[in-house]
């Protein structure tokens, strides 16, 4: 009888994240020579890797990102690498290809931004991006980012947690879901225009309250300690760990609290492949393709890095109980 | 005969190119975040370019009456077969590691590998039998068993079709050249029928 060998670990597998997070920050210390060693590397500034062009911002908003706390939790996966962060993910706006997003995102103006929020809350209105940031606390947290094509990425952004805005427009007790809406902008969007999308613009996305006020729920408007790229859905983005990537709704003009469950834009294309909850879970498929594993990238050509799909991406402990007594099979 | 030589020689050269291409790209490593998923489906997609170029051949020589083509198709098809089988080894090395029980998972459990697989089984059945030996030995039996090649393609479509997610446009390209193609033999043999009988009555 063969005896089935685990795995062996590699040394990336077994180094913690914060000893990794060193090395890189002295790799950067080395690398950039004199006129970053001036910076003060000793705080908990987010991780930077120089491996591809980096998208400048708005100074007030630099400003806020690289002051931003690295108060993430704890992971002990290996970050992808900026450069394949923001260079391979679906962004169909700008195009059906993963690398249609980096090509073609420059068009995309996101300075200055209004987001309007509306619905049942007491205060509602159109908010200037600027004015909105200044009601939080910009912190980084380290994800991981499932997409339901099986293949995944662990990526720092930063962001605020969405609850604690959400909470000072004071929804009212109708407010049971929260409605998001991506940029409707075809000559900034080119992908918008074109007659063979399965997709009907604009992207729309949605949480239920309970959902949107946990607080993994994150608005990210940074990545790797940097302004947000556009292609990666500038300037203002969800992050949704615990949920397929689609639900995490890019350049967001418009969030509505809204008291019946909102129609989102991957359940209206193919309602029985995209269901509203989108939960990671490897034990319900998706009827083209399993669930059960996922490819970490960047993957190897000899060494394909397939994992086991964990349920809720491995968020179960803090999110779980949202879902008790529900059939996660009938709401997938 | 020379030149007949020579266009052999160009037209494998020139078929070689996107191999040579995808080679060079993975070896100085440009293929970005998953080079695995991007080698299956440059592979992928040159095995549908080369059964389009494969199946242009007869309404080529028939239509614009390019006869010299015909001398070349049994080599179109086996550059359809060669990328056949590096889009099929790729997947099952660069993705799937060679565990060959996932394999067998997938191939139930996602409809397009269930339609993809079996197109490639049939283009090396072909590319086996398109010797001039197994020509003589087949017979009258050889062009019935090539005509598979009309299943492969359409397999290989509704192998696209089936993973269409966002855009229609790829699918609907090929679909629009898989249907003139294959809409054309129906023509002519519908024709060939007609023909046929106003031939018998008199």
């Amino acid at each position: 009888m063969l005896i089935k060998q685990t795995e062996s670990v590699s040394e990336n597998d077994v180094t913690p994240e914060a000893v990794y997070r060193d090395r890189r920050r002295f790799m950067r210390m080395a690398l950039a020579g004199g006129a970053l060693a001036a910076a003060p590397l000793a705080g908990a500034k987010p991780s930077f890797v120089a491996d591809a062009p980096v998208q400048t911002g708005p100074a007030w908003l630099s400003q806020r990102i690289e002051e931003a706390q690295a108060q993430q939790t704890p992971v002990e996966d290996k970050l992808t690498p900026y450069e394949h962060v923001t260079s391979y993910n679906n962004f169909y706006e700008f195009g059906y290809d993963k690398s249609d997003p980096a090509k073609h995102a420059s068009a995309l103006k996101p300075h200055p931004w209004k987001v309007e929020i509306a619905g049942h809350a007491e205060k509602t209105g159109r908010f200037n991006l600027e004015d909105l940031l200044g009601k939080v606390t910009l912190t980084e947290r380290v994800y991981r980012l499932r997409c339901v094509e099986a293949w995944s990425m662990v990526i720092p952004w930063v962001g605020f947690e969405l609850g604690e805005l959400l909470k000072q427009f004071q929804p009212s007790s109708k407010a049971k879901y929260v409605a998001f809406e991506t940029l409707y902008a075809p000559e900034q969007m080119r992908a918008q225009g074109s007659a063979f999308s399965t997709i009907d613009w604009p992207y729309r996305e949605g949480l239920r309250m309970d959902e949107a006020m946990n607080p993994l729920t994150l608005l990210a408007v940074g990545l790797y300690g940097k302004v947000l790229p556009n292609q990666n859905g500038a300037p203002l983005r969800l992050v949704v760990p615990w949920k397929y990537g689609f639900k995490s709704i890019k350049s967001i003009v418009k969030i509505e609290f809204t008291e019946k469950e909102p129609p989102t834009s991957w359940n209206i294309s193919a309602p029985n492949e995209y269901g509203f909850y989108a939960n990671v879970n490897p034990k319900v498929s998706h009827p083209r393709w399993s669930q059960a594993s996922e490819r970490r990238l960047p993957s190897g050509l000899f060494s394909p890095n397939i994992i086991d799909t964990q349920m809720f991406n491995g968020y179960g402990e803090q999110v779980a109980h949202l879902y008790k007594g529900m059939d996660l099979r009938k709401y997938y | 005969m020379v030149a007949v030589l020579w266009r052999r020689l160009g037209i494998a050269a020139a078929s070689l190119l996107p191999f040579a291409w995808i080679t060079y790209r993975a070896i100085t490593q440009q293929l970005g975040a998953d080079p695995a998923k991007t080698i299956v489906l440059f592979t992928g997609e040159w095995t549908l370019y080369f059964l389009f170029m494969t199946l242009s051949v007869t309404p080529l020589v028939r239509l614009a009456k390019w006869r010299w083509l015909m001398t070349h198709r049994r080599m179109l098809g086996l550059f359809a077969l060669f990328y056949a089988l590096c889009h099929l080894a790729a997947y099952l090395v660069f993705i799937l590691g060679l565990d060959f029980s996932r394999f067998a998972a997938e191939l139930v459990k996602r409809p397009y590998i269930t339609a993809g697989f079996p197109a490639v089984l049939i283009l090396i059945a072909l590319g086996v039998t398109s010797t001039k030996a197994m020509m003589r030995r087949l017979g009258k039996r050889w062009q019935p068993l090539h005509r598979l090649a009309y299943l492969a393609l359409s397999l290989g479509w509704v192998h696209v079709f089936w993973q269409i997610r966002s855009s229609y446009f790829e699918a609907a390209v090929y679909g629009a050249i898989t249907g003139v193609l294959l809409g054309l033999r129906g023509y002519w043999s519908w024709k060939r029928a007609q023909n046929a009988r106003s031939v018998s009555t008199p």
